[in-house]
């Protein structure tokens, strides 16, 4: 290669590339992303976060806790689920039919047939759509993860590694604070098989005041409570870290994420 | 040697002594205290409350610092002295201006300390392997800045026109990092791009330090030390052009995770492109074997055995990036020990075996005498063959289980544990490594000072004796 200037000169157009690509691109289209409509409603989203919250997240990226958790949840695709809304004039054929015949996992056709059939038997039914996949199966949430739900965060929290449970929905999953808290302090007392380090240094421990145990001390089982006399007390940190944590939901349905919320079915 | 630039090998080895050894002094450390605190993250799966009251030793903290340390503080400045010496070698001309780069790796490594400090005290950005707070990346893009000034300065005065392979791939590492690394920190740190843009710039970051910078240098050394250790010349000029070329079109690409909550077209083309990232893998490979075997040289424990290490290690690993970028194995390894271990076979089964046996190779020549103790270099091989087998295989299977188990978190746990014999043997072996070198600089000094001494003592010439 007599033309090093060649060589170098493509070598930039091929490096260079990718960061059109995976650089500016992603920026212009997602850089420039604005509040969403929730599909069918009127609500917007994501709400930004507020006090504590957004605190709390800078408490979770200081701790690295994307270490071990991530914040996404993944999909494999859609099913159609039917639900009985009303069993009409007769309403033991409509349960023997229903009872011979799978509801959920349907495509739509199978689901358009099946509503058909029980329409057919004097019943009246609605058909749901729900995401499915791994993720979904194991409750860390209702649909996957899609950038709107990170458009207020910086950092974005992903994650790369799931050594403990996904965090996109904790805070609909968990949304008792006292319950975080406690969790954060002992992991083991509310989850007997935790590998999560325990977050002591987040905590006081301290001597119960003469006035009486403070109102914010955690109540322990016995054997991760201190010595008697003693308390446990969050510190401003963990209390911001459990906002964050609480603020964590993406159970909206989104046009680029649909899914029927389950508050309109009500037999 | 060429005639008409009559400048002698053991002349050229001496220029680049000093920074060098600056260079290679603070990767051994830095070696050293990354896998110490990976060893120290890995004590979290053998007794989870162990660091329950210790912020700084946090499992969060300590992993992301024990990352960026072997990545930042070992492989880049190890590949950067490398560089340099096969630039003056390939040049057949001095180290152009020394100064420079001896302060260049003082503020790299200076750049690393403040970084793993930052981290260790809750001032990481949380952007996976940039954890690094600014003020750190300021020093890292500087440092790296004048150590490429001097590898552009030593290549300028080279005396052959013609460039050598190696050459493509060291000049494109050298121009392909500053722009990575300021794009990532500007767009991420300085800007701060919204939302969902984030992640993209950080995995186009992180796919391209960790698997196309990192197989620019190694795989450039590879194909310098190849040919002159077994003798024979590098296979195939063209085919080489053509694995460099796929390497960097196809590589740079990649790194997308299927299902990740970007636009779609994102994954789909990083997935497109890791398939044909199997075109410059299997090239590199086919040159490696067709240059390295058949030549009749055995390494006997040499640098030769690192290299060749490193190589087959830059092959398996660009084989479980395809096979892990490909939809129905991305939704089991995906956020598994998997993608760890897998940057762990590329950090040290590959780059850091290079990264050995270059340093092995070049130190006795820079500093003109042989190493303290060559048993060392034999010792070092087997801890590596054995600690990088022991570290990585077990994070691979506990990957898959812990995928097929749905991310149950005990399911890989026996694993992890089995994982951290590996870093034990691999950190006695950094220990070697590091004596060696240390030794070897500490000898220099000591000769240095007693010429200094020698010189003042010595008695005072007739002429200048006042009568």
């Amino acid at each position: 290669m007599k033309n090093g200037a060649l060589v170098f000169l493509a070598a930039l157009i091929a490096l260079g590339g990718s960061w059109v690509g995976f650089v500016l691109a992603p920026t212009l289209q997602l850089g420039g992303e604005k509040q969403t409509v929730v599909l069918n409603g009127t609500d917007v989203y994501p709400i930004q976060r507020t006090g504590d919250a957004t605190v709390g997240l800078q408490v979770y990226r200081a701790n690295g806790c994307a270490n071990c958790h991530t914040e996404q949840v993944r999909q494999d695709g859609f099913a159609c689920e039917v639900t009985l809304t009303a069993a009409g004039k007769n309403p033991t054929v409509v349960s023997n039919l229903i009872a011979s015949l799978k509801l959920d996992g349907l495509t739509h056709e199978q689901a358009e047939a099946l509503s058909d059939k029980i329409t057919a038997a004097g019943g009246k039914s609605e058909t749901r759509l729900v995401a499915t996949g791994g993720d979904i199966d194991r409750g860390w949430g209702i649909r996957q993860s899609v950038a709107a739900d990170y458009l207020y965060d910086y950092p974005v929290q992903l994650g790369i590694l799931r050594a403990g449970p996904d965090l996109a929905n904790i805070g609909f999953r968990h949304p008792d604070m006292k319950w975080q808290l406690q969790h954060l302090y002992a992991p083991k007392s509310v989850s007997a098989h935790s590998s999560m380090p325990p977050f002591r240094y987040l905590f006081e421990v301290r001597k119960v005041a003469d006035s009486g145990p403070s109102a914010d001390a955690l109540d322990l089982p016995k054997e991760f409570a201190p010595a008697e006399g003693s308390e446990v007390v969050p510190t401003e940190a963990a209390r911001q870290l459990a906002a964050y944590l609480l603020s964590l939901r993406a159970n909206v349905p989104l046009y680029e994420a649909p899914f029927t919320p389950v508050t309109t079915a009500k037999p | 040697m060429n005639s008409a630039n009559p400048i002698s090998v053991a002349k050229i080895d001496a220029s680049c002594r000093v920074p060098l050894l600056a260079l290679f002094i603070g990767a051994s450390v830095a070696l050293i205290a990354g896998l110490t605190l990976a060893l120290v993250a890995a004590m979290s799966f053998h007794a989870p409350a162990l660091f329950a009251s210790c912020p700084i030793f946090t499992y969060g903290r300590v992993a992301p610092a024990a990352n960026d340390l072997l990545l930042y503080g070992f492989c880049v400045p190890a590949g950067l002295g490398i560089l340099l010496w096969i630039f003056a070698r390939l040049s057949r001309a001095e180290l152009a201006l020394p100064i420079v780069s001896v302060v260049a790796a003082h503020l790299w490594h200076l750049g690393v300390f403040i970084g793993t400090v930052g981290i260790l005290v809750g001032d990481s950005t949380g952007f996976t392997w940039l954890e690094y707070p600014r003020a750190a990346a300021v020093l890292l893009f500087t440092g790296f800045f004048l150590v490429a000034l001097t590898a552009m300065a030593t290549f300028g005065a080279r005396s052959e026109r013609e460039l050598y392979p190696s050459h493509w791939f060291l000049l494109a590492a050298l121009v392909w990092f500053p722009w990575i690394y300021s794009t990532a920190n500007l767009f991420l740190l300085a800007w701060r791009v919204r939302g969902g843009a984030q992640p993209v710039i950080d995995w186009w970051f992180t796919n391209n330090m960790v698997y196309v910078w990192l197989a620019l240098v190694g795989v450039g050394t590879a194909f310098y030390f190849l040919p002159k250790l077994a003798g024979r010349p590098l296979h195939g000029r063209f085919f080489t052009l053509f694995a460099f070329w796929t390497l960097i079109l196809f590589g740079t690409w990649c790194g997308i995770p299927h299902g990740a909550p970007v636009p779609a077209w994102l994954p789909s083309v990083s997935f497109l492109a890791s398939t044909l990232f199997i075109i410059p893998v299997i090239a590199i490979a086919i040159i490696a074997a067709k240059t390295a075997y058949g030549s009749g040289v055995v390494c006997k424990g040499g640098p030769l055995c690192y290299i060749e290490f490193g190589t087959a290690s830059f092959v398996l690993s660009g084989l479980l990036l395809i096979a892990s970028a490909c939809p129905d194995m991305s939704r089991i390894l995906s956020f598994t020990w998997f993608g760890f271990g897998q940057f762990q076979l590329q950090l040290l089964g590959f780059f850091g075996m290079i990264a050995f046996g270059g340093v092995y190779y070049i130190l006795p020549r820079i500093m003109g005498q042989p190493l303290p103790f060559p048993g060392f270099v034999r010792f070092h091989i087997w801890l590596c063959w054995a600690g990088i087998i022991l570290f990585v295989i077990p994070l691979l299977i506990g990957g898959v289980l812990q995928g097929l188990a749905n991310y149950n978190p005990t399911a890989a746990l026996m694993m992890l544990r089995v994982s951290s014999m590996g870093l034990v043997l691999l950190l006695l072996g950094s220990l070697l490594f590091f004596v060696n070198i240390f030794v070897m600089a500490l000898r220099w000094n000591l000769a240095l000072i007693k010429t200094v001494i020698a010189a003042v003592k010595a008695p005072l010439e007739e002429a200048e004796v006042k009568p």
